[in-house]
């Protein structure tokens, strides 16, 4: 029973760890591979604001600092530089965003908002290379009236590749050709971002300088909080890391991790009751043995290693048993049909294999099952063999 | 440590012993007095309850007398430390039970071999060729393999015996050795007992009810209510 019980706790430990997890990562593997792990965005200005202190009129005036922000970065390539001295900063992608551009095809009008990038630089701080469903990047290079689009309004304008579509802005309507087609896998970068070549993008903007906010990756994604802060005070722009971004999502998969953990811990102590209530009846049952062994010059301390050590090997079985059940288990979740396309794009259940997730399972039944088993096996040496032997004899 | 026949192995005096608690407490031992010699089967014979078992496991160091001595090849054991009583029944006793007491879950080998890894004086060839030996002795040869639960009641006495034996011990107590067996059994293993005792000048203490048995032993001693009455 015991043994069964620590198979079960291990493996469901793995299968709901990876379940969970699994879920996570995918959603800020595409949420790093679309929007990077960091943005370093408005400019930040001081400001002082006075107040009179002794009512209208008074001499007296408080000054307090405060800052404000002043929308986008006036020189993208100066501060690009700077950013790249960051040891944790990879690569930096520069974007120009224009927002409720109206997008007319022969099908119908709908709006998008421009993305302005330089491709290669973007293909450094994104998945945008692997995300392209239709076409190819090098159409999107070569051609000079190139554009991206995704695949949830590429499909409502019934656009494909090589169609051509008009955008208006400010009164203006330029022709441009579908190059590719990309998609994420979330539906609100689907439908409304439209990729363009920067000097396309500046062109129908209107903005020949500057930038909306610079795009970045990170050797250590973790650490993209603590990078954003310490490059806030060093570079006067905002940045926010991908953790601020998805702060709501992120809250979510937190309290689902915690439930997760509720249920995982109430499993592991069914596995160490089990464990007790095994030995103790294993005590009850071969008390008989105890004494034999007792008579041979076995020790108490012989007697309750013995009892650990059948502890230990119920623990080995159970671990691996549990190990395996685990990766079973989670092959079987990751097999399982399941179509996602808003959070993010999936055709089956996502899964993490982490091998940190059997070692935790392991440390976790370790420390349970030996907790239970130190009572019966404690219980065990104490037993008088004279009491044993006399009772049995009655 | 010498070994010569006759010598004193076991010997006890004025042993007192309560069993039970409160109004429930029966004074079972009331100053029992009793020596054992190398080479000699003693029979403790008496009605149930008299006793007789509780004093074999006092003499075993298995429990602890309320008042008196028990000596141990000379030496006084009866109120040392848990350790020292376990270290000397490892060394100097061998017990056989009426209900054999073998742990099933192991073979007849490894059964024989449990003292002897105790006491770690050999290397596991020579418990193995020893236990081997012994189960020859006792006309198991062609069973040492065989699991507890693949022996007869007899064939496992008969382990228990050579059990008993492993570690040389000075001294071998059995409480109703035969008790659980048939004639013919309780014959073999009694002939055994006292062949192989004898053989190794070990001195052989048996408690039992079969007056048959008691009667082939070289000294028998009766015991009622506590004491013994010859």
């Amino acid at each position: 029973m015991s043994l069964s019980c620590i198979i079960l706790g291990i493996g469901l430990f793995v299968i709901t760890q990876s379940a969970t997890r699994g879920f996570e990562q995918f959603f800020i593997k595409t949420i790093l591979g679309s929007d990077g792990a960091a943005r370093v965005e408005d400019k930040r200005q001081a400001t002082i604001q006075s107040i009179s202190a002794g009512g209208y009129g008074s001499p007296f005036e408080i000054q307090i600092q405060d800052r404000k922000y002043i929308e986008g970065i006036d020189y993208p390539e100066q501060l690009k530089r700077s950013v790249m001295t960051f040891p944790n900063v990879t690569a930096v992608s520069e974007i120009l965003h224009g927002s409720n551009v109206t997008i007319r095809s022969s099908f119908k009008d709908d709006t998008v908002q421009i993305f302005g990038i330089n491709i290669d630089d973007h293909l450094r701080v994104s998945d945008l290379g692997s995300q392209i469903v239709q076409g190819t990047l090098d159409q999107f290079r070569t051609a000079p009236d190139g554009a991206m689009l995704g695949r949830v309004m590429a499909d409502r304008l019934h656009l494909d590749v090589g169609d051509a579509f008009q955008l208006d802005v400010s009164g203006q309507s330029r022709t441009y050709r579908l190059s590719a087609i990309y998609e994420t896998g979330i539906e609100d970068i689907d439908k409304v971002r439209l990729f363009l070549k920067m000097e396309q993008a500046r062109s129908l903007l209107k903005k020949p300088t500057g930038a909306s906010y610079l795009q970045l990756s990170l050797v250590d994604v973790t650490r993209a909080q603590s990078d954003a802060m310490w490059m806030e005070g060093v570079l006067d722009h905002r940045v926010r890391g991908w953790q601020d971004r998805q702060k709501e999502w992120l809250g979510v998969f937190r309290a689902l991790a915690i439930s997760t953990a509720i249920t995982v811990t109430v499993f592991t102590l069914i596995a160490a009751l089990a464990m007790f209530n095994t030995l103790a009846m294993i005590v009850l049952e071969k008390t008989k043995d105890i004494a034999i062994l007792r008579s041979m010059g076995y020790t108490r301390e012989d007697i309750s290693r013995i009892f650990l050590w059948q502890a230990v090997i119920v623990l080995a079985l159970g671990s691996l048993g549990g190990c395996i059940l685990g990766a079973l288990g989670t092959f079987a979740v990751s097999r399982v049909p399941l179509q996602i396309s808003t959070l993010f794009k999936t055709n089956t259940f996502i899964v993490s294999w982490s091998v940190s997730y059997y070692i935790e399972a392991v440390l976790i039944s370790v420390v349970m099952v030996m907790i239970a088993s130190l009572v019966p096996s404690r219980r065990a040496a104490r037993l008088e063999p004279g009491d044993i032997i006399r009772g049995t004899a009655q | 440590m010498s070994t010569q026949l006759g010598e004193v192995v076991l010997s006890c005096k004025g042993l007192h012993r309560y069993l039970g608690q409160d109004e429930g407490r029966v004074h079972v031992l009331k100053g029992v007095s009793f020596e054992a010699r190398r080479g000699q089967v003693y029979a403790i014979v008496g009605p149930s309850g008299c006793g007789k078992s509780t004093l074999l496991y006092l003499l075993g160091l298995l429990d602890k007398p309320d008042q008196g001595e028990i000596s141990i090849d000379g030496k006084l054991m009866s109120n040392d430390e848990d350790s020292s009583r376990t270290l000397a029944r490892g060394e100097h006793i061998g017990f056989v039970f009426q209900f054999h007491f073998l742990m099933l879950e192991f073979t007849a080998l490894e059964n024989v071999m449990m003292p002897m890894r105790k006491l770690g004086r050999l290397s596991q060839t020579q418990m193995v060729s020893r236990a081997t030996q012994l189960l020859e002795s006792v006309g198991l040869g062609q069973k040492t393999h065989r699991l507890g639960t693949q022996l007869s009641g007899g064939e496992q006495q008969r382990v228990a015996v050579a059990r008993a034996l492993a570690n040389q011990p000075s001294i071998i107590l059995a409480d109703e050795p035969t008790g659980n067996l048939d004639v013919t059994n309780s014959g073999i293993v009694f002939d055994l007992l006292t062949r192989l005792a004898k053989e190794n000048g070990q001195a052989v203490v048996l408690v039992t009810h079969n007056p048959e048995i008691a009667a082939r032993c070289d000294v028998r001693r009766p015991m009622r209510d506590g004491l013994f009455v010859e």
